[in-house]
């Protein structure tokens, strides 16, 4: 009963159709699910939201769920709600020991799991799975970036409590500790992000890339602005057909002979999506990949928080 | 909402509290001779060369072969679809690829 007193919203409001059972959600089971996944009380308005969020046809929680990928639902929570939840989008965000971080995305998980029915060997059919599934969830370091917030870039008002939901990944880290320049970053950011389930894979998939302080700064510095960055980044990600196409390098995966297209892009317009967070120490960023993108796939959704 | 209430504590229910529906799968086809057989393609990549495949072999066994397909193999089949295979076909296989 505590955790209800975390929402304005009626204990028998229908918040969402949850799938894969296509199951209508009170505001009361969700929070039951939360208080299993240790949230306090005022967490609970972003884990409605979240939920809302993934029970949209855009972001199409039931195909996140059948398909034999390893993504799941990662979170990502812009306004000034982090600061009130104490939410870490500090050293170590994508890790243990901060209570918000680690139970919004769980208590999600959660309600999907008894509520929706959505269970591993179920319709649940991954082949591998990823930690992240257990709950993936963070909040942007909005105070320290250069640039704008993720929620802003999708459709939200910056400085508003909102909750990003990306079917991604687990995060795969990005050294660089030598470019001091924005053009050399780009081209690490490239080569690492070309690699991205398969380096002769294009177009289909789509990634959240995690910039820290330190490589935002280089791109800051030189007074360029996150829409420069990602279209630098994704001029350099137009790879020629004769690389892609299936049998090239002596590998048979790839793209088809027949696509007249003289090159390709690795992420389709608006599929590499930005958000700043982590540690100030540290000449690293983090690529979170996505999965299928598109209205063909899933979307990344971005919700307003409600109390 | 279930509750489990005694004195002390009051237990509750996580879950949907649903009873799947038991349905009975329709008998088996005795024969495939003039049987309206539907291949459903989810739109997977290579899901039409394993089905060209099965068309083959079920046309040469007397079923009357229809074709559809799912628009996305990421999401759940149309519900349209679904009832419009059920319309006009009696057996359905629904195959995927890769």
């Amino acid at each position: 009963m505590a955790m209800l007193e975390g929402t304005s919203r009626a204990p028998d409001e229908i918040v969402a159709v949850v799938p894969p059972d296509l199951v209508e959600c009170t505001v009361e089971k969700v929070a039951i699910n939360a208080v299993m996944a240790g949230c306090r009380p005022d967490y609970l308005p972003v884990v409605l939201a979240a939920l809302e969020a993934v029970c949209t046809d855009e972001f199409n929680m039931h195909g996140l769920l059948a398909t034999t990928m390893s993504v799941g639902p990662v979170l990502v929570v812009n306004g000034p709600i982090r600061r009130s939840l104490g939410m870490n989008s500090d050293i170590n965000c994508f890790g243990q020991g901060n209570r918000a971080n680690a139970t919004i995305g769980r208590a999600l998980q959660l309600v999907i799991r008894n509520v929706g029915g959505g269970r591993p060997g179920g319709v649940d059919r991954a082949v591998f799975g990823n930690p992240g599934k257990l709950g993936f969830c963070f909040a942007e370091d909005e105070e320290g970036s250069p640039w704008g917030p993720l929620s802003a870039d999708l459709g939200g008002e910056a400085g508003r409590d909102a909750v990003t939901i990306f079917p991604g990944e687990g995060p795969r880290t990005i050294v660089d500790q030598l470019s001091r320049d924005p053009e050399s970053l780009s081209r690490t950011f490239a080569v690492n992000l070309r690699a991205l389930y398969h380096p002769k894979m294009v177009i289909a998939f789509d990634c959240l890339l995690a910039i820290s302080p330190e490589h935002s700064r280089v791109f800051s510095q030189a007074g360029w602005s996150k829409e420069q960055m990602v279209a630098r980044v994704c001029e350099l990600l137009q790879i020629p057909m004769e690389e892609l196409k299936r049998g090239a390098g002596g590998i048979a995966e790839g793209m088809p002979e027949n696509i007249p297209a003289p090159s390709l892009p690795k992420f389709k317009p608006g599929g590499l999506l930005v958000v700043h967070c982590g540690g100030s120490a540290g000449l690293f960023s983090a690529a979170i990949p996505g999965w299928v993108g598109g209205a063909v796939g899933s979307q990344p959704v971005t919700k307003e928080i409600r109390s | 909402m279930s509750t489990t209430t005694d004195a002390a504590r009051v237990i509750l229910d996580p879950t949907a509290e649903r009873t799947p529906a038991v349905r009975e799968a329709v008998a088996r086809p005795s024969s495939l001779d003039g049987l309206d057989l539907a291949l459903l393609d989810i739109s997977k990549a290579r899901g039409d060369v394993f089905l060209n495949r099965l068309e083959e072999l079920f046309s040469e066994r007397g079923a009357k072969v229809k074709r559809y397909s799912k628009p996305t193999f990421t999401k759940p089949a149309p519900l349209d679809l679904r009832k419009e295979i059920a319309r006009e076909c009696s057996a359905v296989v629904e195959a995927l690829a890769d």
